[in-house]
């Protein structure tokens, strides 16, 4: 019942969460947006006043920006095709009734819990290691001369590894969308003919969907920020800076934050970009 | 062509045994209607004969081949299911092109039929819509639509009308019934629905726990029910069955009479009760009779409007020569 008091109570009573949510949102971007205007270099003088856009300018026009940026795309995108390609695939098995489907599944979705730093260093150490790694001693078992991982393929590794991360939440999603699939219209489609690429194409992926339109979006988020995989990895050499990365050495390294600042606009305009791109082409496919 | 054999067919799920060995012949272009009580391996035969589903033992030959291990798709027979299965992310029309595009048919000839069908079911308002924008009537159609196109040699209907309402129901009956007549190919028709398997089948295989009771005509099944399981499945209200010295004095253990065989007058007959509850229909008029001493309950079907009210004795007769006596066993005696 909307009356008049019922409407005033809720507000009353909403109140408290959309301060703080809004002071949660609203106080760290204006803090980015007001040290973006201004020198500030902690160790070097401090608050050194306005400089207009300047900073803006710095940042864009500085050699390692459209490089970030690229970076970035590359970084999100492979991600988001690996994890989605896999994901289905997986999804489609764990399907299948088999012996010992519970353990399974959740041997598949334990990746996910391992924390994003923990997961780049056991990469790093026990997989792409050049000496010790078991990628070398596989490489060496074929007669190969093993991989220096993290500086000869350096983006390979981190896709790699933060695919690694991600898939579990993909094949997650996708699976409940698979298990909520009508068996009947399979067997329609097998009645009428259809063989198994033809029913994945015509009936499989498009009540997938949906549930592929939430993974992309949710992944997409997640992934314009990482960080651990590359700090504890590369520390942004060999080409895999990405924006997050560059901003945090600028800020950190270089102190100066207000160039940092006005990086993190810049990323917030590009994942906005990104969102509203993802959203029209896939957005269609949330309100059917 | 669509002459369908079922020789010594079984079927277990695990160690239960759905179907004990059952031989069924249908013949090319007959109406065979599947009835039995919910549960009774209606559904489990028609999916045997479609192919979605592996005999346990057995044989399945289609016009006369062996068809046993042939997969679905290639046993040239199309299945309506009871969720109607439709593909919802396609428009109706691509719904029904579907098994022709998966056939490779050329262009011309897969329009020329998606418009014959959907003329003949009335959809051809509908063709862009998709399933989700139709009644339930409209996906029942589009449904038969899909299987009409393939041109099968039999159809198989898994209780295609349970999910309509009753009008619609009675509608889609006639619909299925006028196809039957205009194509004449062969259909199976899956029902728990006595009155749906009476009027629309040319043969009625009344199924119980997997075993075939009868196979026959719907005047057969009426007329000369094999045991006590056809006789009280078959007929709407069920026939009344006693037992006692009733049912000695006619040297059976049970006899069973049809509510519409039974004449009512005030003043003498056979037996004597007194009436329960009055069901006037207008047409007729049904009475539930107690205290009669043959059975729990009587039901007696009277035509036209007969003036009884609840509590009045009521005297009753049955015909003579509509009665069916059964032995110990519940196998009809003649
Ligand atoms: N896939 C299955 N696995 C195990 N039991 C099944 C399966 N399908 C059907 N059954 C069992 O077989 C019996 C017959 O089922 P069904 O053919 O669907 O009956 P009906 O269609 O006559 O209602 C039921 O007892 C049902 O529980
Ligand atoms: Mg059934």
């Amino acid at each position: 019942m909307a009356t008049h008091q019922s409407r005033s109570a809720a507000r009353l009573m909403m109140a408290p969460a959309v301060v703080l949510l809004l002071g949660w949102m609203l106080v760290p971007l204006s803090m980015t947006l007001y040290f973006s205007f201004k020198k500030y270099l902690p160790l070097r003088g401090g608050d050194l006043g306005w400089v207009g856009l300047e900073n803006y300018t710095r940042f864009v026009t500085s050699s390692a920006f459209w490089p970030s940026v690229q970076a970035t795309l590359v970084i999100v995108g492979a991600v988001l095709v690996i994890t989605i390609v896999l994901g289905i695939l997986l999804a489609m098995l764990l399907d299948q009734p088999m012996w010992g489907q519970g353990i399974v599944r959740i041997l598949v979705i334990a990746p996910f819990f391992v924390m994003p730093t923990v997961s780049a260093l056991v990469w790093k150490n026990m997989f792409m290691d050049p000496v010790n790694g078991l990628f070398a001693h596989l490489w060496q078992f074929f007669g190969l001369a093993p991989i220096e991982w993290l500086s000869q393929a350096s983006m390979t590794s981190i896709i790699m590894i933060v695919s690694w991360q991600w898939l579990p939440f993909a094949t997650l999603i996708l699976l409940t969308a698979i298990q909520s699939l009508d068996g009947e219209q399979m067997e329609a489609a097998e009645m009428d003919g259809a063989p198994a690429l033809s029913k994945f194409f015509h009936l499989v992926l498009p009540h997938m969907a949906r549930a592929i339109t939430i993974v992309v979006l949710i992944q997409m988020i997640f992934l314009l920020s990482i960080f651990a995989e590359i700090f504890v990895t590369t520390q942004g050499s060999f080409g895999t800076r990405t924006l997050t990365y560059l901003i945090y050495q600028r800020v950190l390294e270089s102190q100066n934050v207000g160039l940092g600042s006005a990086g993190g606009i810049f990323a917030v305009i590009l994942a906005n970009i990104i969102a509203i791109f993802l959203m029209r082409i896939v957005g269609k496919n949330l309100d059917a | 062509m669509g002459k369908i054999q079922l020789k010594q067919v079984t079927k277990k799920f695990g160690d239960v045994q759905v179907i004990p060995p059952l031989d069924l012949t249908i013949e090319d272009g007959e109406f065979a209607v599947f009835v039995g009580p919910s549960g009774c391996g209606k559904s489990t035969l028609l999916r045997m004969i479609a192919g979605l589903e592996d005999l346990t033992t057995g044989t399945i030959a289609i016009d006369d081949a062996d068809a046993t291990d042939t997969p679905p798709a290639k046993r040239g027979l199309a299945m309506v299911f009871q969720s109607y299965a439709l593909y919802p992310h396609m428009s109706v029309r691509k719904n029904i092109a579907f098994p022709l595009r998966m056939a490779k048919m050329d262009k011309a000839e897969q329009d020329r039929r998606i418009a014959a069908a959907a003329s003949a079911l009335n959809l051809t308002d509908y063709l862009d819509r998709r399933p989700g924008q139709l009644s339930g009537g409209q996906r029942q159609r589009v449904a038969i639509g899909r299987a009409i196109v393939r041109e099968p040699s039999a159809f198989l209907f898994d209780e295609p009308l349970s999910n309509l309402d009753a009008a619609l129901r009675v509608g889609m009956r006639l619909e299925i019934c006028e196809m039957h007549e205009r194509l004449k190919t062969t259909m199976i028709y899956v029902t728990h629905d006595q009155v749906e398997a009476m009027t629309m089948a040319d043969k009625i295989v009344v199924l119980q726990a997997g075993v075939i009771e009868q196979v026959g005509s719907p005047l057969e099944l009426y007329h000369a029910p094999r045991n006590l399981f056809v006789a009280g499945f078959i007929g709407s209200p069920k026939m009344n069955l006693i037992s006692g010295p009733e049912a000695a004095k006619r040297d059976a253990v049970t006899i069973g009479i049809r509510p519409e065989h039974i004449d009512v007058s005030d003043s003498g007959g056979m037996w004597q009760g007194k009436v329960g509850v009055a069901e006037h229909l207008g047409s007729d008029t049904f009475f539930h009779i107690h205290d009669t001493g043959l059975a729990e309950m009587i039901t007696v079907r009277a035509p036209g409007e007969v003036s009884f009210r609840h509590g009045d004795t009521i005297h009753l007769t049955p015909r003579a020569d509509q009665i069916h006596r059964f032995d110990a066993e519940g196998l009809r005696l003649s």
